[in-house]
This record gives C-alpha cells, sequence and structure tokens, in this order.
C-alpha cells in the first residue's frame, strides 16, 4: 500500500506537470540562463576556467531546484491541496516520498539539457564517463532535493516561504553539493582516479540515505499542525 | 430515480457494510463529543472552551460571523490541529491514537475545494480515491460523477468548471469514501438554487444514511430547515446551542444581541 500511494503521487505530479509544463519550462530557461550568463563571464578568448564545469553545473542544479522546489509546492497551497493530502488516511512518509521522487525526476530531466550544454560552453570532457556522471548527479540530486522537499512542505504556510526555503536549504546541503563538484571534478581529470572517485560517490550515497531516513522520520509529526 | 438518491447517499447501510479499503480497519464510531475544547495560535485565542456533542444521523450547524472560528472548529475535529486543551473524542477514541484509522472515517469539504485544476474530475476522484484506499477507484469515481451530476463533463479540466460544478465534485470527492463523520465548511458558497437544494438533498440522504455532519456557515436561510442542531460561536466562544432550531435568522440576531450586550456589559465592568 505505501508503494501504491507513493506512484499515485508522483503519477498525479506528473499528470499536472504534463499538461502545465509550468515548473519544467521555468526551471529549465533559469538553468539555461544562468549557465549562459556564467559562461559569458567566464569563458575567455574560447578558454574555460579549469574545473568551472563542475561548480556550474551543480549552481545551475541547485538554483533550478530551488525553484522547482518551491512551484511545487505554491501549486499545492494554491487550491489546499495539500491539506487533502494530509487528511486522507495514506501514510504520510509515502506522501512525501512520491513529492521527492517527482522532484528529483524533474531535475533529471533539467540535468539532461545541462550537461551537454556545460560540456559545450566549457569545453569539459562530462560525457567521457557517463555512468559515473549519471551516477553523480543522481545521488546529489536525491541527498539536494530530500531536504528541500521536507523544508519546501513545512513552509508552505510561511508568508516568506520564497526568502526562507533557500536560506535554510543551502547552508544544510552545502556537504551534498561540495561532494558533487568534487565527484564531477574527478571526471574532469586527463586521467580518471576511480578510488577518489568512489570515495566521493560514497560520501553522496551516505548523505542521501542520512537525509531521506530523516525526512521520512520528520514529516509526519512536522506537517500535522 | 434522482441522482441524489444514489447507494452513495446510504454510506452506513448494513446490508452494504463498511466500503473495501487497503488501509486496514477503519475507526467506526456514531458519537463526536468535543469536550472544552480551547485553541490558541501564539498568544492569539482562536477558541475557547468549546463543549458539544454529535450524533450520528443528525446535522449539527456552527453557526456565527466571520472569524468566530468555525473553520479551526473543523479543522480540529478533521484531526489536522490539535487541541490546546480538552478532548475531542470520535466514539470512544481520541484522534492521537487513531489517527490514519480516524483519517479513513472522516471526509471534509473546505473552503477550498482540495481539487487539481489541471486534472479532470474522473483524475480527481480516482485520485483521493486512491489515496483513501478503495479498490476499485474507476468505479467510485464513476458512480461519484453520475451523483454529482457530471457523468457527461467527468473527462473535462476542473479548471474549465464553474465554482458550482467543481463544488459538487469537491462534494463527491470528500463522500467518496463513505465516512462516517462529515464535516462541511461554507458547502453553499458559489451555488445556484439548484445546486443548493440537490445539496441540501445529499444532505437528507447522509443524515438518513446514519453519518455524522458538522456543518460551519454563516448563510442561515440556506441552513434554515436543514440543522438538527446550532451551535452559536463568536469571537471563539460558544455562546448558545439550540435542538431543532427554527426561524434561524431571528434566533441568530437575539443570540448576537444579547452577546453583544453582554460583552459591551463585560467590558464595561472590565
Amino acid at each position: 500500500m505505501f508503494a501504491h500511494i507513493v506512484w499515485l503521487v508522483l503519477r498525479k505530479d506528473f499528470t499536472v506537470e504534463v499538461r502545465s509544463l509550468e515548473i519544467a519550462y521555468t526551471t529549465l530557461f533559469f538553468a539555461i540562463s544562468c549557465v549562459l550568463v556564467f559562461a559569458f563571464a567566464l569563458v575567455q578568448e574560447g578558454r574555460a576556467p579549469v574545473g568551472g564545469a563542475a561548480g556550474i553545473l551543480w549552481i545551475a542544479v541547485a538554483f533550478a531546484g530551488t525553484l522547482a522546489l518551491g512551484r511545487t509546492f505554491e501549486r499545492e497551497r494554491q487550491a489546499e491541496t495539500l491539506r487533502a493530502l494530509l487528511l486522507a488516511p495514506a501514510a504520510r512518509p509515502a506522501v512525501y516520498l512520491g513529492k521527492l521522487l517527482g522532484i528529483v525526476a524533474l531535475l533529471t530531466a533539467a540535468e539532461i539539457v545541462l550537461v551537454p550544454l556545460v560540456a559545450l560552453l566549457f569545453q569539459a570532457s562530462l560525457l567521457a564517463h557517463p555512468v559515473w556522471l549519471a551516477l553523480i548527479l543522481l545521488t546529489g540530486t536525491v541527498g539536494f532535493a530530500a531536504v528541500g522537499t521536507l523544508f519546501a512542505a513545512m513552509l508552505i504556510r510561511a508568508r516568506s516561504r520564497d526568502v526562507l526555503l533557500p536560506v535554510l536549504l543551502y547552508p544544510i546541503t552545502v556537504p551534498v553539493i561540495i561532494a558533487g563538484v568534487r565527484a564531477t571534478g574527478v571526471l574532469l581529470e586527463p586521467e580518471l582516479d576511480v578510488g577518489l572517485l568512489q570515495v566521493w560517490l560514497a560520501l553522496l550515497v551516505c548523505f542521501d540515505v542520512v537525509f531521506v531516513t530523516l525526512a521520512l522520520w520528520t514529516f509526519e509529526p512536522l506537517m500535522t499542525e | 430515480m434522482s441522482p441524489f438518491d444514489s447507494p452513495q447517499d446510504k454510506p452506513f447501510d448494513a446490508a452494504r457494510g463498511k466500503p473495501s479499503t487497503a488501509l486496514g480497519a477503519r475507526a467506526d464510531f456514531d458519537q463526536l463529543t468535543v469536550d472544552d475544547v480551547s485553541r490558541h495560535f501564539g498568544r492569539r485565542r482562536a477558541l475557547s472552551h468549546i463543549s458539544f456533542r454529535a450524533d450520528g444521523g443528525a446535522i449539527l450547524g456552527l453557526l456565527g460571523p466571520n472569524g468566530a472560528g468555525k473553520s479551526t472548529m473543523l479543522a480540529l475535529v478533521a484531526t489536522l490541529l490539535r487541541p490546546t486543551s480538552g478532548r475531542i473524542r470520535y466514539g470512544e477514541r481520541d484522534a492521537g491514537a487513531h489517527g490514519a484509522a480516524l483519517r479513513a472515517a472522516i471526509g471534509v469539504l473546505g473552503h477550498d475545494l482540495f481539487l487539481y485544476p489541471e486534472l479532470s474530475a474522473r483524475e480527481n476522484l480516482e485520485f483521493f480515491a486512491g489515496l483513501y484506499g478503495i479498490s476499485d477507484g474507476r468505479t467510485a469515481a464513476a458512480r461519484a460523477l453520475e451523483t454529482a451530476g457530471l457523468a457527461d463533463r467527468g473527462d473535462d479540466p476542473v479548471s474549465s468548471f464553474s465554482r458550482g460544478m467543481r463544488q459538487r465534485v469537491a462534494l463527491e470527492r470528500a463522500l467518496i469514501h463513505q465516512p462516517r463523520l462529515v464535516l462541511l465548511d461554507e458547502p453553499f458558497t458559489g451555488l445556484d438554487d439548484a445546486s443548493t437544494a440537490a445539496l441540501g438533498l445529499r444532505l437528507n440522504g447522509l443524515r438518513a444514511g446514519a453519518a455524522i455532519i458538522v456543518l460551519a456557515t454563516h448563510d442561515l436561510d440556506l441552513a434554515e430547515g436543514l440543522l438538527d442542531r446550532a451551535v452559536f460561536l463568536r469571537d471563539g466562544r460558544m455562546i448558545h446551542t439550540a435542538d431543532r432550531p427554527g426561524a434561524l435568522r431571528a434566533m441568530y440576531r437575539d443570540v448576537m444581541t444579547r452577546a453583544n450586550v453582554a460583552s459591551g456589559f463585560s467590558r464595561t465592568d472590565g
């Protein structure tokens, strides 16, 4: 039943987004603009700063993710549908997990566009190791979205939620962003250091486990009032 | 047969038994007891020492002006809020220990309609049927659409509906799991005369099916003749109760005038 509720919430979010494409368009537009601004500022005479691509990629993911988180829950706030979700007898952690997977899917779609764009503009060999890159992006995105989904749900009634979300989210997800940037940076080295990459990936997986477990544990009591 | 004579009007018909859910046993009860309940938001006192009882097969009205605390009372009964003090009992159960089981037996029609405007009426109803663990959500949604008189518009997005049509879908969403306790916050908002009459029939059907119905409204003309018990609230306080209230508007005016005089006196005394 838990998995069924997760699937229902995920499918509902997906259907709503496919109908409106509102969050996908704004998130993508914002992320692409961010990458272009950095490219105009940092790429001089066709030469990009060494290792800059990893940082730019994760900045774009973090900014776009914050925007997507805010808009996703704003949608639930407008018709008070989050209340309806909380009124249902369904397990509340399942509702959280469904929302989390929706955010992760949305950010993954944004990353599919962002990675080749960053690789092209910053002449970075991001796509040389696609499996490693996919693992880094997935684990990093899950860690970032796990905290973000919890905070965005908590802040849904706060008047200054748009300001509070990044203020609360970035300090806590800094370890995830740093690990993501470092792991992506390893991929850009001429010689791939698999051992070092595995260390950063293990760290990202640890963050994911801790953040998702804490969020599942705290979502019900935090959303009760 | 009118759409409002549908089997859904009789949620607790013994022959039909409890609705099929995959969420395990849901709580069953035939009485709601609010016992000396207060609720504060920080230093603001939204409700103060409220006590009343609502029985199965009866409609209880929470009446009062804007800001009287009606919606807060409904949120407390719906288990969305916890009382600062006092107890709310569902039969012999408290909300704290039986959260999910109780929520399975409660249907809420809020002032906001709890519908996704991008989804069709059918998709909304099927989604909520799934959340309430109804095994055949498709059939339940089809039946609900028929009861709402919207079977031919079921695949249209809710955003294309008028307020009255949305209200009818929202009511069926709240009742799709055949709840024992039905909580309605200003259910007549945006309804034309025909829809208001239909809602009255629907509520009478639920009453005949032994549901406990609590209705918050400030629209006394529409509530006239519908209520079995009225609880008058003002500034978060319960100022009067009446069984089988008649001539609601006159009673309301009288009760509020007396409350105004009393509060005027207490202010002068203070």
